[in-house]
């Protein structure tokens, strides 16, 4: 296969669903290409279509319109059993984590395995490997429901991968969990993918989790992407109201804009978390208008972002900026379009 | 009261008993079962959306079970016959009580795959299962637990069902409670042969539940 050639390629993709009572276009002439390699995000909010976009992918869901192509296989031209065996090379978790809850760990993790006809021994072999990478080798004969949340879904994510799938789809993969817990799940495909190479699809309706591990991300709104592109550049500038209201988390903080500049700064981790803000407000005796942040601190270093609003004069304007660059803060200032 | 003759009488009817219900038992799910599967399966929701089959399968299945035990016992004489020689006894019973229990075993079995969740059907289809693995893979050991108490309700069932068939010469406890107790009022033999079938039915309740208990692992 190319090496530029997407592992997978959406064109065109259209579902509607027919009810009783209804049609719903879940999906609106959806373009989509996604990388080897790539952790893509699709974000969007609860009804916008992100499941049955990622159901579309490994053909859970059969569009109405538009093809799917996966790793060069245009998946509509498959009979039943090639599509099954394809599957077989794209792993999916889920919010309720999905696991048969009448078999262990072990042989839950073993599924995929005798579903693609891999020997006993071999199998059993390669999950207790797995169990390993995951953490929960102590966990092996323990059935799913003696399981926390982020135990459950380390379990998904070794049976997942347990036949190296070329993709791991995640749908709403964290949102069932604490914070905590989301954090260190997201570490862990983060290092599945950085291991094995494996092309990650993270669905979710939580900015945190893209901002977190995402390279690329995609706007969904009534079924439509509205909006995609690298993280970093539409947390910077999302151009979209969807992406706006995904970023600032409301609307109206636009509306407050005054004349003064409005400038984002990104923590990428590049800077020491410090209270920096309030260090720069004491340092030129200015005031700074905080309307928005999201920060966190991850091992000392600061992520996340911040909008803020710098005084009128251009002069301690600039001064400020120079303080943040010599803090080896990223900022930009925010256009304002109607 | 009892002498050794009635309670060898009774004994024979126990074991008659016994033979009857566990044998129509396990043909009535042989034929309930796929009946049960295919009926999820072929449902407009389900995983091969087929609603002719289901359709027409589940109208036979309420054609039968809308019949009364007592009636469709009767009916099916000409039917037993050509199948086991004789109308008499508890081998012909056999034939009746798998006819009225395997349509209701069906329901039984549905609701009980029913109650699979939904979304680890789909984990399972995302991992590339197909019809037939997803079925013995994933549908019955999930609703294994379930099932199993719907075989001790299936099997209570039939129970009550031989009983009754001792009114056309079932034989088993219902024709001798039918015999002794009903046309020639001697009740102390009426008397023990109910304490004996509600001792059975409790006992198949109660070992059903357990089993069933123990073999689930959800909590
Ligand atoms: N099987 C279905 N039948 C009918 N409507 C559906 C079905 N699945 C999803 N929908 C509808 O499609 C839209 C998108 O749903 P979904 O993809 O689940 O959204 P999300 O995952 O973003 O919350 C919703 O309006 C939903 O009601
Ligand atoms: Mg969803």
């Amino acid at each position: 296969m190319d090496i530029n050639e997407p592992i997978i390629s959406l064109r065109g993709v259209t579902k509607v669903f027919n009810t009783k009572e209804s049609e719903v276009d879940a999906l609106i002439d959806i373009d989509l290409d996604i990388y080897q390699g790539e952790i893509y995000g699709i974000i969007g909010q609860s009804g916008a279509g992100k499941s049955t976009l990622v159901r579309c992918i490994n053909f859970l869901e059969r569009p109405t319109k538009g093809s799917v192509i996966f790793d060069g296989q245009n998946l509509g031209n498959l009979s039943l059993k090639e599509l099954l065996k394809v599957r077989q090379s794209i792993g999916m978790i889920f919010q309720q984590f999905n696991l048969l809850m009448q078999r262990t760990v072990l042989r839950n993790i073993c599924y995929p395995l005798e579903i693609a006809g891999v020997p006993k021994k071999e199998a059993k072999q390669r999950a207790v490997e797995l169990l390993e990478m995951v953490g929960l080798t102590d966990k092996i004969n323990a059935y799913p429901s003696q399981l926390s949340g982020g135990q459950k879904q380390r379990v998904a994510i070794a049976r997942a991968i347990a036949t190296k799938p070329k993709v791991l789809l995640c749908d709403e993969a964290t949102s069932a969990l604490d914070p905590m817990t989301t954090r260190s799940i997201l570490e862990l495909l983060k290092d599945i993918n950085q291991r094995f190479g494996i092309t990650i699809v993270i669905i979710t309706h939580e900015m945190d989790v893209i901002e977190t591990i995402c390279d690329k991300v995609a706007i969904l709104e009534n079924g439509r992407i509205v909006e995609r592109g690298k993280v970093e550049d539409v947390f910077v500038n999302p151009k979209s109201n969807a992406g706006k209201r995904l970023v600032f988390k409301s609307d109206e903080q636009f509306s407050e804009f005054g004349s003064e500049k409005v400038y984002r700064i990104v923590f990428n981790g590049q800077s020491a978390f410090e209270p920096i803000i309030s260090n720069m407000v004491a340092k030129f005796k200015a005031p700074v208008n905080i309307l928005f942040a999201n920060t966190k601190n991850i091992g000392g270093k600061a992520f996340g972002q911040m909008l803020i609003q710098l005084p009128e004069d251009r002069i301690i304007t600039m001064q400020m900026l120079g303080y943040l660059e010599e803090r080896a803060v990223r900022y930009e200032e925010v256009t304002q379009d109607a | 009261m009892l002498d050794a003759q009635t309670l060898s009488m009774i004994g024979k009817g126990i074991i008659e008993t016994l033979y009857m219900v566990i044998v129509s038992t396990a043909c009535a799910y042989a034929i309930g079962l796929p009946i049960g599967l295919i009926l999820v399966i072929t449902d407009k929701n389900g995983i091969r959306p087929c609603p002719i089959i289901s359709k027409v399968l589940g109208f036979i299945v309420n054609l039968l079970r809308s019949v009364p035990f007592v009636i469709l016992m009767i009916s099916v004489t000409p039917l037993t016959r050509k199948i086991v020689g004789t109308t008499l006894g508890t081998s012909a019973t056999i034939v009746p009580l798998v006819i009225a229990s395997a349509p209701y075993i069906a329901r039984l079995v549905e609701s009980s795959i029913k109650e699979v969740d939904a979304g680890i059907i789909e984990a399972a289809r995302a991992m590339g299962t197909g019809t037939f693995r997803l079925i013995y893979k994933v549908l019955l050991p999930e609703a294994k637990p379930s099932l199993m108490v719907g075989g001790a309700i299936a099997i209570t069932t039939i129970l009550g069902y031989s009983a009754m068939s001792g009114f056309i010469g079932g034989g088993g406890l219902g024709d001798i409670a039918v015999r002794y107790g009903y046309y020639r009022s001697e009740s102390d033999i009426l008397i023990v042969t109910v304490a004996v079938l509600i001792i059975i039915v409790q006992g198949f309740q109660e070992l059903g539940m357990r089993l069933a208990k123990r073999s689930d692992k959800r909590s």
